[in-house]
């Protein structure tokens, strides 16, 4: 007979999440991202006005100008406008900071959808082998066509929302997570310990949710900040375009779009957008960056 | 030549009171601690251990290729000629490679360049170490490599490593590491990767070109059967320190050590014990199993169609465990995987309690799945490493309809049987060692209550004395649970001891099968009888059953 043995504990494997949170890609880029995200939950209360008032008397300022206003009693109060004002006298300060609200939700928004999207097609070309060629193909021709063709394209379908803009910008990044989660279920299938899960007869939905899906999760945290930043831009252009969301709505785009004709004299239009658009994109890049090296070594070259 | 003998000279290789640190946080401190062992010239000696013994690291130490940082050595010297290599700068220990100390590594595969040419890899070191003009070079490439015995090297010389075998890559390397006539030559399990016909003609061949060059080898292996082949003296370590040596017939024969005495004798012999035929109903039969791979798809109309098994034929009664033996490539694990139904057979069908399972859709087979259970080779990848040990085993039998309360009861029983304490349900795979897991996935195949048992180079991945353990539990299973077993190994030593009847694979055909005793002492086919002739120290087996 055998003689029984103790388990003896190997190694305590150190947790996850506390590797990640010394990463300074991590750091870095995770707060500045946190940052722009509590400014943009709390924008009413960071000393803006609301960002689609028209001031006809101080269109075109620079910034620091100082209009005087009658409020509601009729008495005179001066209004700064920090960061200047575009061509219809609104307060690029208060847009710009409302408009992180636009770039964030679409950004979040787009990432959630395509990762569940591209999850789920992305287990069933993985596993069902006769549907992985049709599927495949399909997703290689959307990815044929260039990203912000295909959104302008879509976008121009329905009529300009932040919903259709959404979607617009989805459609292009499901294939990316396709192929990401379809390589992953590709490789883990392979193991014994799913071969075994074959053979005590575990059925297959139960085999991908528990054996398969958890083994997807660190590349699809990683590559879905990728998407949102990615997202965060396409979402810019588009506005910048003129085809996104419809012009009135603060967006970093719009206000960008608004400000190109006078580019020349009155830079700050521009300037003070495009520093929040790169600021963001940098550091939700960089934060991608830092979980990719920390969460997942082995798919760093992947992308 | 004048005979020279052994350990009357100067030795080549002086290794003093060597210790190597590991980093901090490691299992124990020392990787290796105060190794002392001697390499005389036209002598080769078998550093033999276990898993983690430190046998590596002695070797990496001596050719001066330690990780920096991670492996230090803090004490002691190793004398290559006089010269201590712990010492050496990194220039001279360049110099000192390929000149004084040649070493060739266990993987043929990855060790020589894809891209460049094999004449090329060979010449490389008469190019860093000599001023030979390209032709002289070239000769003696070409010298070198007859001298390794590889077939028409003048066509050869310009050959790709991967239009070579496995076999023949090895040899490149042999002649890479030999060219420059070293007194010392570093093989670290240089045949363990090959299949034991080849096996043998590389042994053949590194005895006899070191017997001709008078080069001090050392040998660095896990396996018994070749150190009794080549080894003139042994060397045994057990973690990271040296138990005992002495000349092969010593240690092999008349270990003083207990540890080396456990060793010796968990090593299987090649003598098979007299078995009574297992004569009961029959759990399994295989008619006219075929698998196929390629053949037309839609892009290519004429694809290579690999026939990875034809026409298998078997049974395997209650109670009785079926070998399939054969080298890499043979169509043995694809056999099991027809039979467990992972991969659907091109053709033939297999027979379980008069059901053919051989092309149920998936749908059907779920519910004839408990019958046939699977154990796999690579104990660290058999078991999901994010669900503890419990989880994975109540998996099955939860299934097919057992409450969760009765399945951990059972699976805490069944911990008791295969000799671990029930609370390791409650731990994750990576706290377990290989063997442990191994028998946490027996135990799983048991947790189902099969008909059939497929071990499909179950105890491969494990050292021998664990292995021996596994063995001996799955022979108590069978025995209890009147399990038919069918175990898939390259093994002949470990089939020996644990079959009852052998089927011997070559080529996807199976070219003999019978009762254990009369494969082994009267092996009919050709192919079977080379096999034996390969095995590895065959007769250390024979003397030790004899002695038993």
């Amino acid at each position: 007979m055998v003689s029984i043995d103790a388990a003896t504990p190997v190694r305590r494997r150190r947790s996850v999440w506390s590797t990640v949170l010394r990463n300074p890609s991590v750091i870095f880029g995770g707060s500045i991202a946190l940052v722009m995200l509590v400014v943009a939950i709390l924008a009413p209360f960071l000393g803006t006005r609301d960002p689609a008032e028209i001031n006809p008397s101080a269109r075109n300022q620079k910034p620091g100008y100082v209009a005087m206003v009658r409020d509601d009693e009729g008495k005179r109060v001066p209004v700064a406008y920090r960061l200047g004002s575009d061509s219809l006298g609104r307060d690029i300060y208060s847009r710009v900071i409302y408009g992180a609200r636009v770039s964030l939700i679409v950004g979040v928004t787009v990432a959630v959808i395509s990762v569940f999207i591209g999850l789920i097609i992305g287990m069933i070309a993985g596993y069902v082998r006769w549907l992985d060629g049709i599927i495949m193909r399909f997703m290689d021709g959307l990815m044929a066509i260039p990203e912000i063709l295909l959104a302008i394209a879509l976008v121009s379908l329905s009529r300009a929302g932040l919903p259709a803009v959404i979607i617009a910008i989805v459609i292009p990044q499901v294939p990316r997570v396709v192929r990401l989660v379809r390589s992953v279920v590709l490789s883990i299938r392979e193991e014994p310990y799913v071969e075994s899960a074959i053979t005590v007869g575990t059925p297959i939905p139960t085999l991908l949710f528990r054996h398969v899906l958890p083994n997807t999760t660190a590349p699809l945290i990683v590559q879905g900040t990728f998407i949102c930043a990615s997202a965060i831009l396409v979402e810019a252009i588009l506005s910048f375009l003129g085809i996104g969301i419809p012009p009135e709505v603060p967006t970093w785009g719009n206000i960008m779009a608004e400000g190109r004709t006078y580019f020349r004299i009155l830079p700050h239009n521009i300037l003070y957008p495009g520093i929040a658009l790169a600021l963001a994109v940098l550091a939700i890049n960089m934060l991608g960056d830092g979980l990719r090296d920390t969460l997942d070594p082995r798919f760093a070259k992947r992308f | 030549m004048q005979e020279v003998p052994t350990g009357m000279t100067e030795p080549v290789l002086a290794v003093r009171n060597l210790t190597v640190r590991l980093p901090r946080g490691a299992d124990r401190e020392n990787a290796i601690e105060g190794i002392s062992f001697d390499i005389g010239p036209r002598e080769i000696v078998c550093i033999v251990g276990e898993s983690g013994s430190g046998k590596s690291v002695t070797a990496q130490a001596v050719i001066g290729l330690l990780p920096k940082r991670d492996l230090v050595v803090t004490n002691g010297e190793t004398l290559l000629q006089g010269e201590d290599t712990t010492k050496a700068t990194i220039h001279r220990l360049r110099e000192l490679r390929g000149t004084r100390m040649g070493m060739i590594f266990q993987e043929p595969m990855t060790a020589l360049n894809p891209v460049q040419r094999v004449g090329q890899q060979i010449a490389e070191v008469l190019e860093i170490h000599t001023d030979l003009s390209a032709a002289e070079q070239r000769q003696r490439v070409l010298e070198i490599m007859t001298a390794v015995q590889l077939p028409d090297p003048h066509q050869m010389i310009d050959a790709y490593p991967h239009q070579l075998s496995g076999g023949q890559r090895q040899r490149i390397m042999i002649a890479t590491a030999l060219i420059l006539d070293p007194a010392l030559l570093i093989a670290d399990e240089p045949t363990t990767a090959l299949d034991v016909t080849t096996q043998a003609q590389i042994l053949r061949l590194i005895k006899e070109m070191q017997t001709r060059r008078n080069t001090g080898v050392m040998f660095i292996t896990h396996d018994f059967g070749v150190v009794s082949e080549i080894a003139d003296r042994v060397v045994v370590m057990q973690h990271g320190r040296v138990v005992e040596q002495g000349t092969r017939d010593e240690v092999l024969t008349r270990p003083r050590e207990a540890y080396t005495k456990m060793l010796v004798a968990a090593v299987p012999s090649l003598v098979p014990p007299n078995r009574v035929a297992v004569v009961g109903e029959v759990a399994l039969e295989a008619k006219g199993l075929s698998k196929t791979y390629g053949g037309r798809t839609f892009f290519n109309r004429n694809a290579r169609v690999v026939k990875a098994a034809q026409n298998v034929n078997f049974k395997i009664r209650r109670g009785e465990t079926l070998g399939i033996v054969g080298e890499s490539g043979s169509g043995k694990t694809t056999v099991a995987r027809c039979v467990a139904r992972l991969i659907e057979p091109s053709d033939g069908s297999i027979l379980i309690d008069g059901l053919d399972v051989a092309h149920l859709p998936e749908r059907d087979l779920r519910r004839h799945r408990r019958n046939i259970q699977i154990v796999f080779q690579d104990p660290y990848r058999s078991l999901n490493p994010r669900r503890t040990v419990g989880q994975s085993i109540v998996e099955g039998p939860m299934n097919f309809g057992m409450s969760r309360d009765d399945a951990l009861a059972k699976a805490r029983e069944l911990m008791g049987l295969v000799g671990l304490a029930p609370d390791a349900l409650d731990r994750y795979p990576h706290q377990f060692s290989g063997g442990q897991r191994q028998r946490i996935c027996i135990a799983r195949a048991l947790a189902m209550s099969p008909t059939l048992l497929i071990a499909d180079e179950a105890v491969s991945a494990l050292d021998v004395s664990v292995q021996a353990q596994v063995l001996e539990l799955l022979d108590d299973i069978r025995k209890k649970f009147q399990l038919a077993v069918l175990f898939i190994t390259h093994d002949l030593r470990v089939a020996a001891q644990i079959c009852d009847r052998i089927a011997v694979m070559k080529n996807g055909v199976v070219v003999e099968e019978g009762s254990t005793v009369d494969v082994f002492r009267h092996p009919q086919h050709d192919y079977t009888k080379a096999l034996f002739d390969a095995a590895p120290g065959r007769m250390f087996g024979v003397k030790q059953s004899i002695v038993a």
